[in-house]
């Protein structure tokens, strides 16, 4: 039997200062915006300008580590060019591999960039080995991330129908839709991932007080509410608590974290070539912790995977960082089929 | 009255009839077709695009409809599944996509593989990507030669994609409750505690959708199967010159179990027959499905937001 391959910790920076602690912290690579709508986390103070990209670059490669650029939304009608640029900006500050889901930006990046390696962003929704083979096929891609929405087995049998790496998330928000799909945030605001790089964007939460507690509303829209001692959480669209025939519930997801911990040495075992930690709007200190459980847990599993066990203090660990301070194993797991 | 000009429009616009996104008995169907074959629309996509446990209707039946429906001179086309996560999926996928004698309308990449290794000619989805003309010209290489804009894309934005000289026919989703969103959970068998793989097919209960509301009373989103979508309609009656100078030469209806048959005679004489829009507006009854209507996305504004109040 051939010996398992140890897959890549693929580390999210919001911020150099993310990306100096994760690289400290032990991961492989880290993973980085440019500070406009060009990817999925365009938050106000989030994100590297060419400057800070640069000395992230030289940080990241002086410790043998690499970094990854996300470009990973759709370039707009009237803007086209902005997307263009952030591919040359890619080329030129040394990032390693371009993160993309859309083909006018895989198009320009292939043709004027052949030698630019491309990794599939999940905004692709790429969900089968088919979906992979088109755009290995036309655009060379060299890695897919795989949407959140597959099972264990599923995801293992697109491992087997394909020689392009696959990337699967590891740890953080889970997004119940299929990624690069879902028009819920811009059809509640205006702003979704795909048009602006935003979900449930922070401009149009309000926090109301009221007598017994506080309620969250997105542009108007009651998201939630909450008891006065009640833990709260962000209110993006998708984990409030709504109403189904009388019924008030997660209606359709709760505040959890994905956290796939517990079958690490099966992800790896399938030939998984990376595991990407979700978070790039997180704290540098969440970055750096997260990041320390997940360079400690990989080694465990690849080293001996039959006697890997979740950690007590891991799981204590990344509860407390936790959305809802709640795990869930997501599509991987039974529950949801 | 059947209309046995394939395709042609008296007016500038081809009403075009969505895939029925819920799962409606075959007799339901059926009669809903038969109520199709006879009305103003030129254009009809088939298919079960949601879910692949829906199986009451088949390959060979659909197939059966779209020569039923082709003879009643209208434009057929295919419709393959949006979300495709099994190799059950795919294969599904590949025999329609295979079958040769229908234009099919590619849901995802997967679709895309295949059809552009087959060499066939094939209408992009509405779930498929396009925000930009150099993306459409992208597709147009691999054989796409219509789409149907993304539901968020605003008239604005398709105007810069057509520019000119629009690449392919353009088709806009002018009404219905939208599908925003897909998932691997099904969310009706969520809420009915039950699991995907013994769901009961409970979505059959809901004709248009689960309704689901805000906190306070707000209708808000639908919930349909592992399909999200929005409780407001789209209706697009009032934008018949945006729609013109986007470039826009095709209108999705997408089917609902109430009003149905107005709503395509509406969209007929407003949109080829040159009858008004407000007076076509209020023949048409906005809470028989509560939610509303809503043109916000083809304003480039919130996708729930409503002019026409």
């Amino acid at each position: 039997m051939s010996a398992v391959r140890k897959p890549e910790l693929v580390c999210p920076a919001g911020s150099l200062r993310a990306l100096k602690l994760a690289i400290d912290a032990g991961a492989d690579t880290v993973y980085l915006g440019l500070r406009n709508a060009t990817n999925a986390r365009n938050f106000a103070g989030l994100n590297f300008d060419d400057d800070q990209l640069r000395e992230g670059v030289a940080y990241a490669h002086q410790r043998g580590r690499q970094v990854l650029m996300a470009l990973n939304t759709f370039a707009r009608a009237d803007d086209v060019p902005t997307w263009h640029a952030a591919v040359d900006a890619a080329v030129a500050l040394g990032a390693d591999a371009l993160i993309v889901a859309d083909i006018a930006v895989m198009a320009y990046a292939c043709r004027t960039h052949p030698q630019l390696r491309l990794h599939l962003s999940v905004q692709a929704s790429a969900t089968s080995h088919e979906a992979i083979a088109f755009y290995r096929r036309h655009y060379g891609i060299q890695r897919a991330v795989l949407p959140r929405v597959l099972t264990l087995s599923q995801v293992g049998h697109v491992l087997r129908n394909t020689d392009v790496e696959i990337e699967v998330f590891g740890f953080g928000s889970l997004c119940v839709m299929v990624e690069g799909r879902c028009a819920l945030s811009s059809y509640a605001t205006g702003q979704s991932p795909n048009n602006a790089g935003v979900c449930s964007p922070p401009s149009a939460v309000r926090w109301n007080d009221l007598p017994d507690g506080v309620e969250a509303r997105l542009n108007g829209l009651l998201i939630d509410r909450y008891a006065k001692d009640e833990p709260r959480g962000y209110p993006t669209l998708c984990k409030g608590r709504f109403d189904v025939n009388g019924q008030r519930d997660y209606a359709i997801e709760e505040p959890t974290s994905l956290n796939t911990l517990a079958i690490l040495p099966e992800l790896i075992q399938m030939g998984v070539r990376a595991i990407k930690l979700e978070g790039r709007q997180r704290s540098p200190a969440y970055v750096e912790q997260v990041t320390r459980v997940w360079r400690q847990a990989i080694d465990a599993a690849a080293a001996a995977p039959e006697r890997f066990r979740v950690e007590p203090g891991w799981t204590a660990a990344l509860g407390h960082l936790a959305e809802g301070q709640q795990h869930t194993l997501g599509a991987y797991d039974r529950p949801w089929r | 009255m059947t209309h046995s000009n394939a395709g042609a429009a008296p007016g500038p616009f081809t009403l075009s009839i969505g895939p029925v996104l819920y799962y409606w008995p075959r007799e339901t169907l059926m009669h809903f077709y038969a109520e199709v074959a006879e009305s103003a629309a030129h254009s009809v996509v088939l298919g079960e695009v949601v879910c692949s446990r829906r199986h009451e209707i088949k390959l060979t039946d659909w197939l059966a409809l779209a020569r039923d429906l082709s003879s009643a001179g209208k434009e057929v086309v295919l419709a393959t599944q949006a979300l495709i996560e099994s190799e059950a999926d795919l294969r599904a996928l590949r025999r329609m996509a295979e079958q040769g004698e229908f234009l099919i309308e590619a849901g995802d990449a997967s679709a895309l593989n295949r059809l552009s290794e087959i060499g066939a000619p094939f209408v992009l989805g509405p779930h498929l990507n396009v925000y930009s003309r150099p993306a459409l010209q992208e597709y147009q290489r691999f054989g796409a030669t219509r789409w149907v804009a993304p539901l968020e894309l605003s008239l604005s934005a398709i105007g810069q994609i057509n520019a000119d000289a629009p690449l392919m026919p353009t088709e806009v989703f002018a009404y219905g409750r939208m599908p925003l969103a897909f998932s691997a959970r099904c969310f009706t068998a969520r809420h009915h505690r039950l699991s995907k793989d013994q769901c009961e097919f409970r979505c059959r209960d809901d004709a248009d959708g689960l309704l689901l509301s805000t906190s306070d009373g707000q209708p808000f989103l639908v919930l349909n199967g592992i399909q999200t979508q929005s409780a407001a309609r789209t209706c697009l009656l009032n934008h018949r010159d945006e729609l013109l100078a986007a470039g826009v030469s095709r209108l999705r209806l997408s089917p609902s179990s109430v009003d149905f048959g107005a709503v395509i005679e509406a969209f007929d004489a407003v949109m080829n027959r040159g009858k008004d829009a407000r007076q076509a507006l209020a023949m048409l009854d906005a809470e028989a499905l509560r939610g509303g209507f809503s043109d916000g996305f083809a304003r480039g504004r919130a996708g729930l937001e409503w002019s026409g109040a």
